[in-house]
């Protein structure tokens, strides 16, 4: 015990003499944190369209109107014809072109039906599929206002209509930035214990100290808890500074409890500091351990369901996501702060990150060897 | 210098795949005796230390180190030895007394000890007014100094120096023997490799390794009798040439 | 030029000796690109939804069975009271509640009118929008289905086509991006580290005093990691186009010319980078804070530069990877050629000489 605080001691010593990393590690959160909601925004708006209007009439007119009426859609241009808004598409000034063709308000007039083409850039699927999907609920609002304005004629009512009404649970402004928020605190907390874990056993590899220690009577477990603690505190501490900046920044701040949420990121630190000790005490240099755990991150945050949903994964990769530490404080802190999910809600979290937590710290412990 | 063993190995021997680092070596060292373990670079000097001090599991052979085996007992053996390495291992971005204070608490020093020792060994070295200076900022013979002094700190039985002068300009290097004599005088067994031939003529009993084997083993005095040279120089340069490793 | 080859050649001992490394190098960008193109699609498919159905009747169990029986819901059918649905949202097991109102079938038949709620769990607003869209599309399909006689008059019917990405792969944003991200990381984040530890470790210094000229040092230094991105691009080209099934609709030159440029100019950044900075850990900081970020946040790539706000969108410019990216989605995607590029050709081009413009002038101030 009493040679693990005088390890610790020089860890914490060590950490704050580094000005450079120290600064780092917390004007990184503070930056991404005001930064990163703000440019992370698959929200849709702002969506450019180019019309080709072959009808000109009232009647398209006023569709044109929905849609820039509707707050989704920007108005590029007017185009007179189809392969000029396309050469619009080309050069990335549109991502959607409406095209309405001529005799568009006769035939809807007079045969009740009329017809509209989208053509919708598709590189990006997701911002597309968006589009079309808003752009469909317009033209739909639209004929229904036509009908409303047309029609007192009886036979409608006979119709039978289901009326479908939707309510948004848990984030009822549709706010993007809530649901990115928890999410990038939760990835700002891992880079930061992952990094510094990851390069601190190497870099004492590296210039030669860890011999000297090697030779001491020094327990694993001892020499482990050392490296672990003091990140755990970081980690902590960027979590807390993270809440505030949220709060400061969107207004907002946990549901659920606090407590439940330090807890949970507290098991969670345990469980990624080991992994980061695991790569430190696996890498020869700092260079190495740096591409190992770039690697990780990479493979950690695409499969952590950050941006793009675990849902709507294939199987096989939705079975890699159980493996995925990150995942479970991504999935943990939404609850947390946007459902305040309680910690009988999140008990199987707390269960696998536990389990976690004693896999890694096992497996560093277990691989760090005091021989060479 | 007492008949007390407090190193003895049988046969020691590593290897590497194919390549034998080191080769059946087999050698005493007597409680007390400053033991210079010689050879050119490449010989298997490091290696051979590396076992004894614990941190290396030789392929066969045994050892003994202060009474404790090198295959079961290295944790034993670390808490009665101290070690300097060849590359500088304090933490430079450590001030001196918490490089002392870290390393007394590490071999279990009360805080009163590590109090009184900080201050005397801070004091020998004339650091009064750096002990609160990082490492970081010392010159080289200084540091080899302070290394030296805190891997002695706990009263080790033994302590293994891995080429401690290397780089060093030679009024410290005298100053630094000045050191490791008094601390064989205290009782303290030192096992110290180099390739300074000089050095090697301040030390009780040398041995030379060539090839992965040791060569010849007796006190600086019988070696030059025995092959007839003037130096120790000339002694290491006779056994040398035969090498097949190394430069 | 023999020196060159000298020198050429110990740098290729330092890469490939570090096997780890080089494994991440050639490895990444493999994997990054199946996660993408295979793991991360844009279509909602089965998210688990509860359904409270308050009436029980046939025309409830026939919707019900028609939202099983696409492919886009899983019903959890053991919630049934408005509690457990409450707690399964909280406990992150549904995504969305369909809720029937009583007697749907009577007030359908005979009010003419019936009421249905769809709850989403609006965490992730973007999912939420799409599952009540897909369930209210499930809903008016069985209603139209009811009335197929009687048309709804003044129906504006729409057909959409998807431009140059019909089945909405994924892949067609992830390739340009991993291009981007890849190049970027290997040749400046490389290069930046590689230079910046010899000066940590005091061989640049030998090295400077030796007769070599300083720029073939730095030459030297950057030749292997050209070579390596030139193999990671030929990966990403080759498993696009046979694995992803990514057609490359432009000219294969004009794709590689362009990309030779990018990478010329992520190197001199890389560069301009190790003539700032001492440490081996500063390097690797910068790279990442400096580099990583502004790619991945700002060049378009995962997030569409339109929806941020005007300041980023301005910062947006002076991100290479911005420039590169429009230029590989146009010419692999769109097929457009030269005309329509020049001008992100030349951007890419003036970022280069002005990289490289300040590694010499920093590079003289330290010798």
């Amino acid at each position: 015990m009493r040679t693990l605080l005088f390890l610790l001691r020089k860890e914490f010593l060590q950490i704050f003499r580094n000005k450079l990393i120290l600064r780092m590690i917390f004007a990184l959160p503070v930056i991404q944190l005001i930064l990163l909601p703000n440019a992370a925004t698959y929200e849709v708006k702002n969506i450019t369209f180019s019309v080709v209007d072959h009808d000109h009439s009232e009647y398209s007119r006023k569709l044109i109107n929905e849609f820039t009426a509707s707050g989704y859609f920007q108005l590029n241009d007017y185009s007179k014809s189809y392969d000029q808004a396309l050469d619009q598409v080309e050069k990335d000034k549109t991502d959607l072109i409406v095209e309405i063709p001529a005799g568009f308000e006769r035939e809807l007039i007079r045969q009740n039906e009329s017809m509209i083409f989208f053509a919708a850039n598709a590189i990006s699927g997701q911002t597309a599929g968006l589009a079309v999907a808003y752009a469909n609920s317009i033209i739909r609002d639209y004929s229904n206002n036509i009908r409303a304005e047309w029609i007192s004629m009886p036979r409608l009512s006979a119709i039978p209509t289901i009326e479908i009404t939707s309510s948004n649970w848990f984030n009822p402004q549709m706010n993007y930035k809530k649901f990115i928020v928890p999410g990038v605190l939760a990835l700002l907390v891992t880079l930061v214990g992952f990094l510094m874990s990851s390069l601190n056993i190497v870099k004492e590899k590296e210039i030669g100290t860890i011999e000297q220690l090697n030779v001491s009577p020094i327990k694993k477990y001892q020499f482990i808890l050392s490296k672990l603690i003091p990140f755990w505190f970081l980690g902590l501490m960027v979590l807390s500074i993270g809440f505030v900046i949220s709060f400061i920044m969107y207004g907002l701040y946990p549901v659920g409890s606090f407590w439940v949420g330090y807890l949970f990121a507290g098991i969670y630190l345990i469980a990624l500091l080991g992994f980061g000790l695991l790569t430190s005490i696996y890498a020869e240099t700092q260079q190495q351990a740096m591409f190992i755990a770039y690697f990780f991150m990479l493979i950690f945050i695409l499969l952590g369901g950050l941006f793009s949903p675990i849902e709507n994964m294939p199987d096989w990769a939705q079975y890699l996501t159980y493996v995925n530490p990150v995942r479970y404080l991504i999935e943990a802190m939404r609850m947390l702060v946007l459902k305040g999910s309680s910690f009988w809600d999140l008990r199987y979290h707390f269960l696998i990150i536990t389990a976690f937590a004693f896999v890694f710290n096992g497996l560093a412990i277990w691989n760090y060897k005091k021989t060479v | 210098m007492s008949s007390e063993i407090v190193i003895k190995t049988n046969k020691l021997t590593k290897k590497f795949g194919d390549f034998i680092a080191v080769n059946e070596i087999t050698f005493e060292v007597f409680k007390g005796e400053i033991f210079g373990f010689l050879g050119a670079n490449g010989a298997g000097k490091t290696t051979a230390m590396k076992m004894l001090i614990g941190i290396s599991k030789p392929s066969s052979g045994s050892a003994e180190i202060a009474g404790f085996d090198i295959y079961k007992e290295t944790e034993q053996i670390k808490k009665s030895i101290g070690y300097m390495s060849q590359k500088f291992s304090l933490y430079e971005d450590l001030t001196i007394r918490e490089n002392i204070q870290l390393f007394g608490g590490i071999y279990g020093l009360s805080n009163k000890q590590i109090q009184k020792k900080s201050n005397e060994l801070i004091n020998k070295l004339n650091l009064q007014n750096k002990a609160d200076k990082l490492v970081a900022s010392l010159p080289l013979g200084w540091k080899q100094k302070l290394a030296f002094s805190i891997a002695i700190l706990h009263d080790p039985k033994i302590v293994f120096l891995d080429e401690p002068t290397g780089g060093v300009d030679p009024i410290t290097r005298r100053q630094f023997w000045d050191m490791i004599y008094e601390a064989a005088h205290n009782g303290i067994t030192v096992f110290a490799t180099t390739h300074y031939m000089d050095e090697a003529e301040y030390c009780n009993r040398v041995s030379i390794m060539v090839d992965g084997v040791i060569t010849a083993l007796d006190s600086p005095n019988n070696l030059k009798k025995q092959y007839n040279a003037n130096s120790m120089d000339e002694v290491f340069l006779t056994l040398a040439r035969g090498a097949k490793r190394g430069e | 030029m023999k020196q060159l080859l000298t020198f050429l050649t110990k740098e290729f001992h330092h890469i490939l000796r570090d096997k780890r490394s080089l494994l991440v190098l050639l490895g990444l960008p493999i994997v990054q690109l199946l996660i993408f193109g295979f793991a991360i699609t844009p279509e909602v498919r089965m998210a688990n939804i509860a359904i409270l159905d308050n009436a029980k009747d046939e025309t409830t169990r026939l919707i019900i069975h028609k939202i099983e029986n696409s492919k886009y819901f899983d019903i959890d059918r053991t919630l049934i009271k408005n509690e457990q649905v409450e707690k399964a949202f909280k406990t992150g097991k549904i995504k969305a509640a369909i809720v029937f109102q009583q007697n749907f079938q009577n007030e359908l038949m005979h009010a003419n009118k019936a009421q249905v709620q769809i709850i989403a769990d609006a965490t992730d607003p973007n999912q939420a929008a799409t599952l009540i869209n897909y369930a209210s599309a499930i809903i008016m399909d069985y209603q139209a289905g009811l009335n197929q006689q009687n048309k709804l008059p003044y129906t504006i019917t729409t057909e959409t086509r998807m431009l140059y990405n019909p089945q909405l792969k994924g892949a067609y944003t992830s390739v340009p991006g991993v291009m981007g991200m890849i190049l970027l990381l290997i040749s400046a984040m490389m290069t930046s580290i590689s230079i910046v530890k010899e000066k940590e470790l005091g061989t640049m210094e030998i090295l400077l005093v030796s007769p070599m000229k300083p720029w073939l040092v730095i030459i030297s230094k950057v030749i292997p990691y050209f070579i390596i991105s030139l193999v990671n691009v030929a990966t990403i080209l080759i498993l696009s186009v046979f694995v992803l099934g990514l057609p490359i609709q432009g000219s294969l030159l004009l794709l590689i010319v362009s990309t030779v440029l990018y990478i010329f100019c992520a190197l001199s950044f890389g560069i301009l980078i190790s003539t700032i900075s001492d440490t081996q850990q500063a390097a690797m900081l910068i790279s990442l804070l400096g580099l990583m970020l502004p790619v991945v946040m700002l060049s378009g790539y995962a997030f569409p530069i339109a929806n941020m706000p005007f300041i980023l969108q301005v910062l947006s410019n002076f991100v290479p990877a911005k420039w590169y990216i429009i230029i590989v989605k146009g010419v692999m995607i769109k097929g457009i050629g030269m005309e329509q590029i020049w001008k992100e050709l030349l951007i890419l081009l003036a970022m280069t000489v002005f990289f490289l413009m300040i590694s010499i002038k920093r590079f003289k101030i330290r010798l």
